[in-house]
C-alpha cells in the first residue's frame, strides 16, 4: 500500500495521471459506503477481487446518500474518464444506460443464469434494452418499523396492525415519557415515511398506479389525501429536535431506549446488530401497519461503464464476484439487507432477515413487490425530486393534506 | 543611444506586453466567457441529462420562476445577502476602528478575528452545526449553566434556519473585512486628521465626517467581495443545514446544484445559473466601471 | 506611522479616557471569545474520549485528555476502504496548492505589470473583462471544464487540478498585482526605460523586489482558496490522489451509530492547520499588502 502511495506521489509530481499506474490489473470503483459497517462489507468484495488477481482502486465520495458521488460522476463522464464501476440506484442506472455509457454484462449474466435468480422488478433496473448493465448486490426493504422491545413490553403494546392502533400506541408511549417515533428530518427520510404511508393507505396496486405510473387521478385521489393525513399524524409522534438529524442517530435513540420506534429501511438493522442487539430479544421488527404482504424495495447495484477493452475483463470479473452466492451472503449479513439472488440460503440470517427473504418471495408471487419511491426506484430523479419537495414541505410545515395532494399533482405535472 | 535591435526582435519587443498578456486573455475568453455562453445556450434548450440542442425559448426560465423552491431561494438570497453584507461591514468596521486605537495586543487580536477566513466551508459548517444543535451545543450548554428555559433552536426552525447561515457566514468573513478597513485606516493621511483635531473637532465627529468618507473605496471593495461570497455560498449551506429543514435554507446556488447534478434537469439548472450570474453582474459591473474610471485619475 | 508629538485622534492613554479604553478592551474581548469559540470547541472535542463527548457539554474541559483521536485521524481513520488516515491526502493537497499558488501568482504579477506600465487602447476594458472571472460560481464551469480536461487527457491528475485552480485564480492575482503596481511610482520605471532597460529587466529588477507585501497577499488568498476547494478536487481526482478536502468529507460524512466526533474534529483541525498557520503568521503581511493599495477602490 505504502509503495503505491509513494509511486502515486511521484507520478503525480510529474503530472502523470493515475491511469498510467495501472499496468497491473485493477478495477476502479466509486461508491459512498464509507461507514464502518458498509466499508467492512465492501472489504469482502475487495479481498475477493484481490484473490482473483485484480487490485481494487477505491474512490469513495461520501455525503448525501450518493449526491456528491453523482456530481463527481457527472464530471468524470463529461471528461470521458468514467470509473470501471459505480454504486448506483435504480433510475440513475437507466439514465446512464440511455446515454449509452454503460457496458454490457450479458455474457456473464447468461453464463451464470442471472435471469433465473434475480427478481423481475429488480432486474428491470439492472437491464436496459434486454442487456444486463449492472450487478445487483442486495435488496433493501423500506416499509419496516424497528421498535425497542423493552418499551413495548413494559407498556404491553403489540406491534400495531392498523394505523389507528399505531396512533393509540404512540399516545401510550408518549404518556410514559418516551418518544414514540425517532425520526431524522432530512428530505429522504421524510420520503421514506411517505413510501409506507401511501402503501398503507391504498395498497400495492394503488402505490403502483400513483407512484410508479404517475396516474394523475390516483395522485389526486382521496386515498392520497389519506396518506398525507397519516404523515400529519406521524409528525405528531416525533420529538421537537428531529430536523436535520441523521438516520443513524435516530436508530441510536431506539437502541438506547429513548424512543420506541423508527420507520426506516433495513440498513437500520445493521446498526442494531453492530450494537450487539438481537431481534425479538432486544428489538422488534415488523411492517408498517397496513403494509404486511407488500414489499417496497430498494437495491444497490454496481453499474459497469463502457471502458477500454483492457478494463472490460476486470469489470466482468467484478460483476461475477458481486453476484457470487458466497459474497451475497457475507455482504448482506453485514449490511442488514437480503441478497439480490433468491437462491441464497437464509440459514445464517437472523429473524428479521429471514422474514424479509420469505416475504420477498411471497410478494413476487402476488405482484406486490414495488420499487421504493423514496430511494429512486419508482420514478426518475427529476420527478422524484419534485415530489419529495412537496412531501418534505408538508411534513415540516404542516400543509393540510388536501392541499398537499393538489401540490403533488401540480409538481408531477411541472416536472414531467 | 544603444543600437536598435533588428526588425523581428523589435516587433517582438514592441508587442511583448500584449503577447505576455495573451495567455490570460485566451484563458478568460474560453474558460470564463465561453462557459458562460455555453450555459446560456443550454438554458434555452430542452436538455435533461445531457446537452441537447432543442431550443424552447424561455420555457426553462418560466419553470424556474414557477418552482416553489426558487421562491424560497430568492427570498433567502435577499435576507442572507443583505444581513451578511451589512453585518460584515458593520462588525468589520467596528473591529477595525477598535483595533486601530493603539492596542498592545493588536497582533494577537487581529489573528483571532482573521483566522475564520482560513477555514474551509466544510469545517465551518461542521463546527457551527454542532454548536447550533439544540441537543449538543449552545442550548445544552446554557441549560447546564442553570437556565433551563433557554431556547436556541433556530437551526431546526424553518423560519429561523437561514439566520444560522448568516451567523456562520458573518463569523467567517467579517475578519477579512476588518483587515481591509484596518489597512484603509492606517493609510489615511495624518495631516488631514491632524488639521481637524487642531481645529477642535471631537473624536466621533472626526470619524464620522472625515475618516469614514475616506474609506468609501474600501466599502465598495468589501461590498463586492462579500456579494460574491454570498452568491457563491453553497458549500456553507450544504455543510450547515443541508438545505433544510425541508428546503427552508435553499439559495439559488443550491437550487442550481440540485437541478443540474441530481435531478437531471440540465437546462433548468442552467437557467437558474444564468439568473445567478445576472444578479452578480448587476452588482459587479457598476463596480468595475467605477474601478476603471478611477484608474484614469491619479492614484491618491 | 509616526508616533507623533501631536495628539493623535486615536484615543490617548490619558486618565480621562480610562473608561473608554476599558470599554474598548471589553468589546474586543467579547468579540474575541465569540470568534474563538468554534475553534475551542473543535479542539476540546478532539482531545476527549468519545464517552465524555456524549455525556458532557461542548466547552467542558476534558477530564481525560487524549491525543488518540489525532493519531487516528492522521494514520488510521478509514477513508472509504483505505484505512491509512488522512496523511496521504494531506500531501496531495500540498503539492497541488504549491504549484497552483506559485503559477497563478507569477502570472498575476506579470499581468499586473503589463496592465499598469504599458498602456494601450482598451487595456482597462481588458482588465475589467479578466476581473469578471473572480465572480463566476464554480458549479457552472464544472461540466464544461471536465469535458475539456478530458479531451486534454488531464481529467484525473494533479496537473489537471492545478490547471483548473490557476485558471480561476488568475483573475484574483491579476487584481491584486494590478492595483498594487498602479500606485507604484512610475518615475522609476520610466527612468529605467530611458536607460534602455528591457521588458523583463524592469520587471525583475525594479518591480519584483518591492512586491513583497502583495506577493504575500496573493499567495495567502490563493493558498486558502485552493487548499479549501472541494468541488474541483472531488471531480478531478480519483482514489488516493484526492486532495485533503475530499478525504475530510469522506471521514466526516460517514454514518455509523456511534460517530467518532473526536476523530472528525481532529481531522478537521488537521485539514485547517496549513491555512491557519498561513493566516496567523502571514496576517501582518496581509494587512500591509492590503494597505499598499491592493484592494482600494
Amino acid at each position: 500500500m505504502r509503495n503505491t502511495v509513494i509511486a502515486a506521489l511521484v507520478a503525480a509530481a510529474f503530472g502523470v495521471g493515475g491511469s498510467a499506474l495501472a499496468a497491473e490489473k485493477s478495477v476502479e470503483v466509486v461508491h459512498w459506503w464509507t461507514s464502518g459497517g458498509e466499508a467492512a462489507a465492501l472489504q469482502v468484495l475487495k479481498a475477493d477481487m484481490e484473490k482473483k488477481g485484480y487490485a481494487w482502486k477505491d474512490s469513495p465520495v461520501a455525503g448525501g446518500g450518493g449526491d456528491q458521488a453523482r456530481t463527481v460522476l457527472r464530471a468524470r463522464v463529461a471528461a470521458g474518464n468514467p470509473p470501471d464501476a459505480m454504486q448506483m440506484l435504480g433510475f440513475t442506472i437507466q439514465d446512464y444506460a440511455q446515454e449509452g455509457l454503460l457496458g454490457d454484462l450479458t455474457a456473464v449474466a447468461t453464463k451464470e443464469g442471472w435471469d433465473k435468480v434475480v427478481p423481475a422488478p429488480l432486474a428491470k433496473f439492472s437491464k436496459y434494452n434486454g442487456k444486463w448493465v449492472a450487478s445487483p448486490v442486495n435488496i433493501h426493504r423500506t416499509n419496516w418499523i424497528w421498535a425497542n422491545k423493552e418499551i413495548f413490553d413494559k407498556l404491553k403494546i403489540a406491534p400495531p396492525k392498523t394505523f389507528d392502533e399505531m396512533v393509540a400506541a404512540a399516545d401510550k408511549i408518549r404518556k410514559a415519557g418516551y418518544i414514540p417515533l425517532a425520526h431524522g428530518g432530512q428530505p429522504w427520510q421524510d420520503a421514506t415515511l411517505f413510501d409506507s404511508a401511501v402503501l398503507s393507505a391504498g395498497g400495492a396496486e394503488f402505490y403502483r398506479k400513483a407512484m410508479i405510473e404517475l396516474d394523475e387521478k390516483s395522485l389526486g385521489s382521496p386515498t392520497m389525501t389519506k396518506a398525507f393525513e397519516q404523515m400529519a399524524k406521524l409528525r405528531g409522534m416525533v420529538d421537537k429536535d428531529f430536523s436535520g438529524r441523521d438516520w443513524n442517530l435516530s436508530t441510536a435513540m431506539v437502541i438506547n431506549g429513548k424512543a420506541a420506534m423508527q420507520i426506516m429501511g433495513d440498513w437500520a438493522k445493521g446498526e442494531f446488530i453492530k450494537a450487539g442487539k438481537q431481534p425479538n430479544k432486544d428489538f422488534l421488527c415488523f411492517q408498517y401497519p397496513g403494509t404486511e404482504g407488500s414489499f417496497t424495495f430498494n437495491t444497490d447495484q454496481f453499474a459497469m461503464f463502457k471502458v477500454s477493452k483492457a478494463q472490460e475483463t476486470g469489470q466482468l470479473v467484478l460483476a461475477s464476484a458481486v453476484m457470487d452466492k458466497g459474497f451475497q451472503e457475507t455482504f448482506n449479513l453485514a449490511k442488514g439487507s437480503i441478497p439480490a439472488r433468491t437462491d441464497v440460503s437464509d440459514a445464517k440470517f437472523e429473524a428479521c432477515g429471514k422474514k424479509s427473504m420469505a416475504d420477498v418471495k411471497k410478494a413476487i408471487a402476488s405482484n406486490s413487490m414495488v420499487g421504493s419511491f423514496a430511494h429512486g426506484h419508482a420514478v426518475p430523479e427529476a420527478i422524484k425530486g419534485a415530489m419529495v419537495d412537496v412531501v418534505t414541505k408538508a411534513f415540516n410545515s404542516g400543509t393540510p393534506p388536501a392541499e398537499a395532494t393538489k401540490q403533488l399533482v401540480a409538481a408531477v405535472k411541472a416536472a414531467k | 543611444m544603444p543600437t536598435q535591435p533588428r526588425p523581428p526582435v523589435r516587433w517582438l519587443q514592441r508587442n511583448l506586453p500584449k503577447l505576455v498578456l495573451s495567455p490570460t486573455v485566451a484563458i478568460t475568453l474560453v474558460f470564463v466567457y465561453g462557459f458562460i455562453a455555453w450555459t446560456t445556450v443550454l438554458s434555452f434548450t430542452r436538455s435533461k441529462t445531457i446537452p441537447n440542442l432543442d431550443f424552447v425559448g424561455f420555457t426553462q426560465y418560466a419553470r424556474v420562476w414557477a418552482h416553489p423552491r426558487w421562491e424560497v431561494a430568492m427570498h433567502n438570497l435577499w435576507v442572507f445577502g443583505l444581513l451578511y453584507i451589512g453585518l460584515c461591514l458593520a462588525i468589520g468596521l467596528l473591529l477595525a476602528i477598535l483595533l486601530d486605537q493603539r492596542i498592545r495586543q493588536e497582533g494577537t487580536l487581529r489573528a483571532i478575528y482573521l483566522y475564520p477566513m482560513a477555514l474551509s466551508f466544510i469545517v465551518t459548517g461542521t463546527a457551527w452545526k454542532w454548536m447550533l444543535n439544540p441537543g449538543l451545543g449552545i442550548e445544552k450548554l446554557v441549560h447546564e449553566w442553570g437556565f433551563a428555559d433557554f431556547k436556541f433552536d433556530w437551526i431546526i426552525n424553518e423560519d429561523m434556519a437561514i439566520y444560522c447561515v448568516v451567523i456562520a457566514g458573518v463569523w467567517q468573513a467579517s475578519g477579512f473585512v476588518m483587515a481591509m478597513f484596518l489597512a484603509g485606516l492606517r493609510g489615511i493621511d495624518d495631516d488631514i486628521v491632524k488639521a481637524a483635531s487642531i481645529d477642535g473637532a471631537s473624536l466621533p465627529r472626526i470619524y464620522l465626517r472625515i475618516i469614514l468618507p475616506m474609506l468609501r473605496p474600501i466599502f465598495l471593495s468589501a461590498v463586492v467581495i462579500l456579494a460574491h461570497l454570498a452568491i457563491k455560498s453553497y458549500d456553507l449551506v450544504l455543510a450547515l443545514t443541508g438545505g433544510g429543514p425541508g428546503y427552508a435554507t435553499e439559495l439559488p446556488s443550491t437550487f442550481m446544484y440540485v437541478h443540474t447534478f441530481l435531478r437531471n434537469e440540465l437546462a433548468m439548472g442552467s437557467a437558474s445559473a444564468v439568473m445567478m450570474l445576472m444578479t452578480v453582474a448587476a452588482i459587479i459591473v457598476p463596480y468595475l466601471y467605477s474601478e476603471m474610471r478611477s484608474s484614469q485619475r491619479p492614484a491618491n | 506611522m509616526d508616533a507623533g508629538t501631536w495628539e493623535s485622534p486615536r484615543m490617548a492613554r490619558g486618565r480621562g479616557n480610562r473608561w473608554a479604553r476599558a470599554g474598548i478592551f471589553a468589546l474586543l474581548g467579547f468579540f474575541a471569545v465569540v470568534y474563538l469559540l468554534p475553534l475551542v470547541v473543535m479542539l476540546l472535542t478532539s482531545l476527549k474520549p468519545l464517552s465524555e463527548i456524549y455525556a458532557g457539554n461542548m466547552i467542558a474541559l476534558p477530564q481525560e485528555w487524549t491525543v488518540e483521536p489525532w493519531r487516528k485521524a492522521w494514520e488510521e481513520v478509514c477513508v472509504g476502504l483505505v484505512c491509512n488516515g488522512i496523511k496521504g491526502y494531506f500531501w496531495n493537497s500540498i503539492k497541488m496548492a504549491f504549484w497552483g499558488v506559485t503559477i497563478s501568482t507569477a502570472i498575476g504579477a506579470i499581468n499586473g505589470y503589463v496592465l499598469t506600465k504599458y498602456r494601450f487602447r482598451g487595456d482597462n476594458l481588458l482588465f475589467g473583462l479578466v476581473l469578471f472571472g473572480c465572480f463566476i460560481p464554480f458549479q457552472i464551469v464544472l461540466i464544461p471544464m471536465a469535458t475539456i480536461l478530458g479531451k486534454l487527457g488531464l481529467a484525473s491528475s494533479t496537473t489537471g487540478l492545478v490547471l483548473v485552480h490557476v485558471t480561476y485564480g488568475i483573475a484574483f492575482t491579476t487584481l491584486f498585482f494590478r492595483n498594487y503596481y498602479a500606485v507604484f511610482p512610475d518615475e522609476l520605471v520610466k527612468a529605467a526605460m530611458m536607460d534602455g532597460a528591457r521588458f523583463w529587466a524592469i520587471f525583475f529588477r525594479i518591480l519584483l523586489p518591492s512586491s513583497g507585501p502583495i506577493i504575500a497577499v496573493s499567495m495567502i488568498w490563493q493558498f486558502t482558496n485552493i487548499w479549501n476547494d472541494f468541488l474541483f478536487g472531488a471531480s478531478f481526482s480519483t482514489g488516493e490522489s484526492a486532495p485533503m478536502t475530499v478525504a475530510l468529507n469522506n471521514v466526516v460524512n460517514t454514518s455509523t451509530a456511534e460517530r467518532e466526533y473526536n476523530v472528525h474534529m481532529a481531522a478537521a483541525v488537521i485539514a485547517a492547520l496549513p491555512t491557519l498557520m498561513v493566516y496567523v503568521f502571514g496576517g501582518r503581511y496581509f494587512v500591509r499588502g492590503l494597505m499598499a493599495g491592493s484592494v482600494k477602490g
